[in-house]
Formats: structure tokens, sequence, C-alpha cells
């Protein structure tokens, strides 16, 4: 195990309209892994997410991301300083085509690698090179997705947020978008994942915490979880 | 008949440009904040009177300063100044009503018109002032028509503006930026963008440009009062609703077509007071018809 995680969280409380949505959520990201958080609909996932990138404001707690105070910078600069959130739904600009989509997310810097890197974009997904000119709004599910994670890679995280990254998307594209998150990983990423379909986040995660209403009521490594028989019977439907 | 048709379309050329560059900063804040920022008339006032105020400043120096240089001084110094008041109205009056419902930040823009018209008619008294000549007057006859060089200074200034305007929104990454932001606000952050920084930099730009078209205004219609920003306000802001409000390419056209409006109005009909009153009719058959405007908003969506 690497001596520091690369994400810490500890107490994180988030409430909307004083409901508390998430209560008291602690769990750490070690660089290089992928840990996925599973729960239901409404169990604080996304929130979690949300308020990670800054979308949402903390009510309560810590996060440290490589050693700097998360909850401290605003959104853009949680941004620059190496997280990318790849939203539910996506977020892509329909008014924007697929090539300015990309050089959008690349805002914050100022090197040389930006070519490079739109060149990597596209080879990691042919389809978004033959649609470079496009509008985004008439790019499909699937191409709206890899889309939205040649995005993150534009910005150069260090830490992917992806939330519900195989949602509307028909299973032959779900299977290529893990696929590629696989492959991110293995080239070096560190990957948090939002999945209501446990079985593939479980089956490519290294470490899962299982959240409901707004806590963590069971954690460990995947392979633990997947046989763990209440994650079986509640999120695998076995 | 031939000649006087030509005559007017190059004065409504001449007018329409400025009506155009006023109604580029409606478009460009609605744009980006779905606001209508009805101070922008007077935003245009305030710059009419700080170019007056450099060019009198740069005929009055000791030596004869010549006077392309006194234009282009008086033009960088409005565009400046007034670029700084759009930024500053914004994060004054704007910005902390972000999050406040649409018509709070629209009785808030009237406001800050009401205080500009009156801020300037308490400084500089109610008497209008007049705007000295900067561009030679003497006309070129071209096909029987009469051309002043300031008309084609004004039209092709215009012009250039538009196109470069055009060019930052389409091609730059700020741009790109202002147009994310037209799309899904909300999203923007997370692509590393400081989303108020972009906003700030709208105002910026909206106002410079509305300066750009207080000096040529003042050059062609030389007479400045404080109240001035009202009514040439008001028609610009048709001009971007009838373009298709949001949409930039829509306010230069609605800036033309308000421009022929005004002056083939009293060629056509009896008497020029029925300027107003066609203006305003062809904003509303215009409502009534086809709401989103001529190039309609689903353009401005991708700006």
């Amino acid at each position: 195990m690497t001596s520091q995680p690369l994400l810490t969280v500890d107490d994180l409380w988030i409430s909307y309209d004083r409901i508390a949505a998430v209560r008291g959520v602690s769990f750490a990201v070690q660089e290089g892994d992928i840990v996925t958080l599973i729960g239901a609909n409404g169990a604080g996932k996304s929130t979690i997410l949300r308020a990670l990138s800054g979308l949402l404001p903390v009510s309560q707690g810590t996060v440290l991301f490589a050693g700097q105070d998360l909850l401290s910078l605003p959104a853009h600069r949680r941004t620059q300083a190496g997280i990318a959130h790849v939203p539910e739904g996506r977020g892509i600009f329909g008014n924007l085509t697929v090539l300015e989509n990309l050089r959008l997310a690349a805002y914050a810097r100022r090197d040389a690698q930006i070519e490079a890197d739109l060149e990597e974009v596209f080879r990691l997904f042919p389809r978004l090179a033959e649609r470079r000119r496009q509008w985004g709004n008439t790019l499909s599910g699937g191409e709206q997705q890899m889309l939205a994670v040649g995005r993150a890679l534009m910005s150069r995280a260090r830490l992917l947020l992806l939330d519900e990254p195989s949602m509307g998307l028909a299973p032959m594209l779900v299977r290529e978008i893990f696929r590629v998150i696989r492959r991110l990983n293995k080239a070096g990423a560190t990957i948090l994942l939002v999945e209501q379909n446990a079985r593939l986040a479980l089956e490519i995660a290294h470490q899962a915490y299982i959240l409901e209403t707004g806590r963590i009521v069971l954690a460990g490594p995947s392979r633990t979880l997947q046989d763990h028989p209440q994650v079986r019977e509640a999120y695998l439907g076995v | 008949m031939l000649q006087v048709l030509g005559q007017n379309v190059l004065n409504a050329l001449q007018l329409g440009s400025v009506y155009a560059l006023i109604a580029l900063g409606y478009a460009m804040v609605y744009g980006i904040l779905t606001m209508i920022n009805f101070a922008h008339g007077d935003i245009f006032m305030v710059g009419a009177y700080l170019s007056l105020a450099a060019a009198v400043f740069l005929l009055g120096l000791p030596f004869k300063a010549p006077l392309p240089f006194v234009f282009v001084g008086a033009l960088l110094f409005s565009m400046f100044l007034t670029a700084l008041l759009g930024v500053t109205v914004e994060r004054l009056a704007y910005r902390p009503l972000r999050q406040a419902p649409r018509v709070s930040a629209v009785i808030t823009a009237l406001g800050v018109g009401l205080f500009l018209e009156n801020f300037t008619l308490a400084m500089l008294g109610p008497q209008p002032r007049h705007f000295p000549g900067l561009i030679p007057m003497q006309p070129w006859n071209i096909f029987g028509l009469t051309l002043t060089p300031l008309q084609v200074l004004i039209i092709l200034l215009a012009a250039l503006l538009m196109v470069l305007l055009d060019l930052l929104i389409r091609r730059t990454l700020l741009g790109m930026a202002m147009r994310a932001i037209s799309y899904n606000r909300p999203i923007v952050p997370l692509m590393g963008v400081p989303v108020d920084r972009v906003i700030s930099l709208t105002f910026a730009v909206g106002s410079a440009i509305a300066a750009a078209g207080g000096l040529l205004y003042g050059l062609a219609y030389p007479v400045l009062d404080p109240y001035m920003g009202i009514r040439i306000g008001w028609w610009a802001f048709i001009a971007a609703v009838v373009g298709g409000i949001g949409n930039i390419r829509g306010a230069m056209l609605g800036g033309y077509i308000l421009g022929f409006v005004e002056i083939f109005t009293p060629v056509l009909l009896p008497a020029s007071t029925y300027r107003d009153f066609v203006a305003f009719s062809l904003l509303l058959l215009l409502l009534v018809f086809k709401p989103t405007g001529l190039l309609g908003r689903p353009m401005f969506e991708r700006v």
C-alpha cells in the first residue's frame, strides 16, 4: 500500500435545504486505484462527487487532495488542481463542436502538450475524431460519454470522478466505456466511480464502498464485497 | 429617384452600424446571463461623453495634435474606461443578484440606468454638448451619391469591430467559454474555467463596443445629452430582439434593419414622428409571428 492516499474524505456532511443527504461519510482513494461508490438512487453517491468537484457546498467535513485542503478552493481551481468530474448526464456543451468541447476542457492549461493530448483522445476514441467538427448536441449518448471522458483527459486530471458512465447506454457501449476506464487506469489515472450497475463496478474496481441513505454501510476490496451475502442480495440480485 | 434611394441606403447603413454596435451588448449579456441589461443604453451614453472628454482634451493640447491621433486616442480612452464601467456595474449591481429571480436583476439594471443618467446630469448639467468634428467632412461624389469620409469610417469601423467580435466568440478559448456558459453555466467550472471572470470580460467587451458606438454616434450626430441613451438604447434593444435576443449575428442584422426603419420611415410616410411607431410595430409583429427573432434563439445557443 502506498503511504498517503491521493484523496481523503473525512466525516463529510452535505445537505439540500437543511436535509442531510450525506451524513458523515469517510473514505480514501489510493493513487492508481479504481474506487467505486455503490448504492441505490438517492443514497448520496452523486451528491458526494458534486461536492468534491465544488458544484455543491459542504456543511461539514474535510477533504484532502494530494495534501491540500480541497474544500477551500472554488470549483474551477479544483479542476486546475487535478480533479476532473464527468457529471451525471455528461454535461456536453451542445453549442460547441466536439473539438471545442475538448479544447475548453484544457482552458487552464498553458503547456505545449495540449495538441498531443488531443491526438491521444482521438486515438482512444476514433469516433470522436470522425466527428470533431460536429456540434455536441448531435452526438449519440455513447459518443457524448466518450467526449465527457475525453474532456476529463484534456484537463490532465490526476483523479477522475465518473458519475454513472453506463447510464442510458446500450450494453455493448457500456462494455466499451468500461474497457476505456480500465485502460485509463492502467495508464496511471486514479478513478472514483459512481455506479448503479454494481456488478460492473465491482468487477472493475479495486476498492468499494456501499452507501445507504447517506452513510457508508460496507467497505472493502471489491473482490471481498462481490461475495458478501448482503451485497449479493441487494445489489447483484443473486 | 435611384440616387435618393442610394443616398438613404448609405444613411441607413451609417445609423444601422451604430445600432448594431449597441445591440451587440444586449445580445452578449443576454446570451451569457439570460438577463436584459437595461442600463446598456446609458453605458453607451457614458461612452459618448468619455469620447467627447478625451477629444476635447486632446484638441486642447498646446501642440496641434493630428486629427487621426485625436480620433484613435478618444476611441481607445473611451473604450477602456467604458469597459471598466461595465465591469464595475456587473460586479457591484448584478453579481450579488446572480442567484436571485431574474426580475430583480432587470429592475436593478433599470436602476443602474437611472443612476447613470442622473449622475451625468448632475455632473454636467442638462444643456446638450457639442461634439467637435474630427473627421474631414468634404464629401466625395461617386455615381451621383455623396459619401463623406465620416460615413465610410463609421460603416467600416463598425464592420471591423463586428468581425473581430465574431472571431472572438467563434475562434478563441474565451469565446468558447462564453458560449459554454450560455449553454449550461453550472457545468463550466468543471472545465477549469473561472466563470465570474468570463462574465466580467463579457461586460467589458460589450461595453467597449458600445463606447465605440458612442464615439461614432457623437461624430455623426454631434449633440450629446444625458438622456440620449434612452431612445438609442431602446432602438438597439429592439434591434437585438428583432435579430433574436442573445444571437450575436442576429443583433448585427437587427441593428441594420432598425437603421433602415429609421431612415426610410420619413421617406415612405409623411413624417419622421412615425418612426418609433413603425419600429415598435415591427417589434410587436415579429414577436407575434416569430417570437425568437429573425435568426432565432436556437442559433444563439450556438452563438
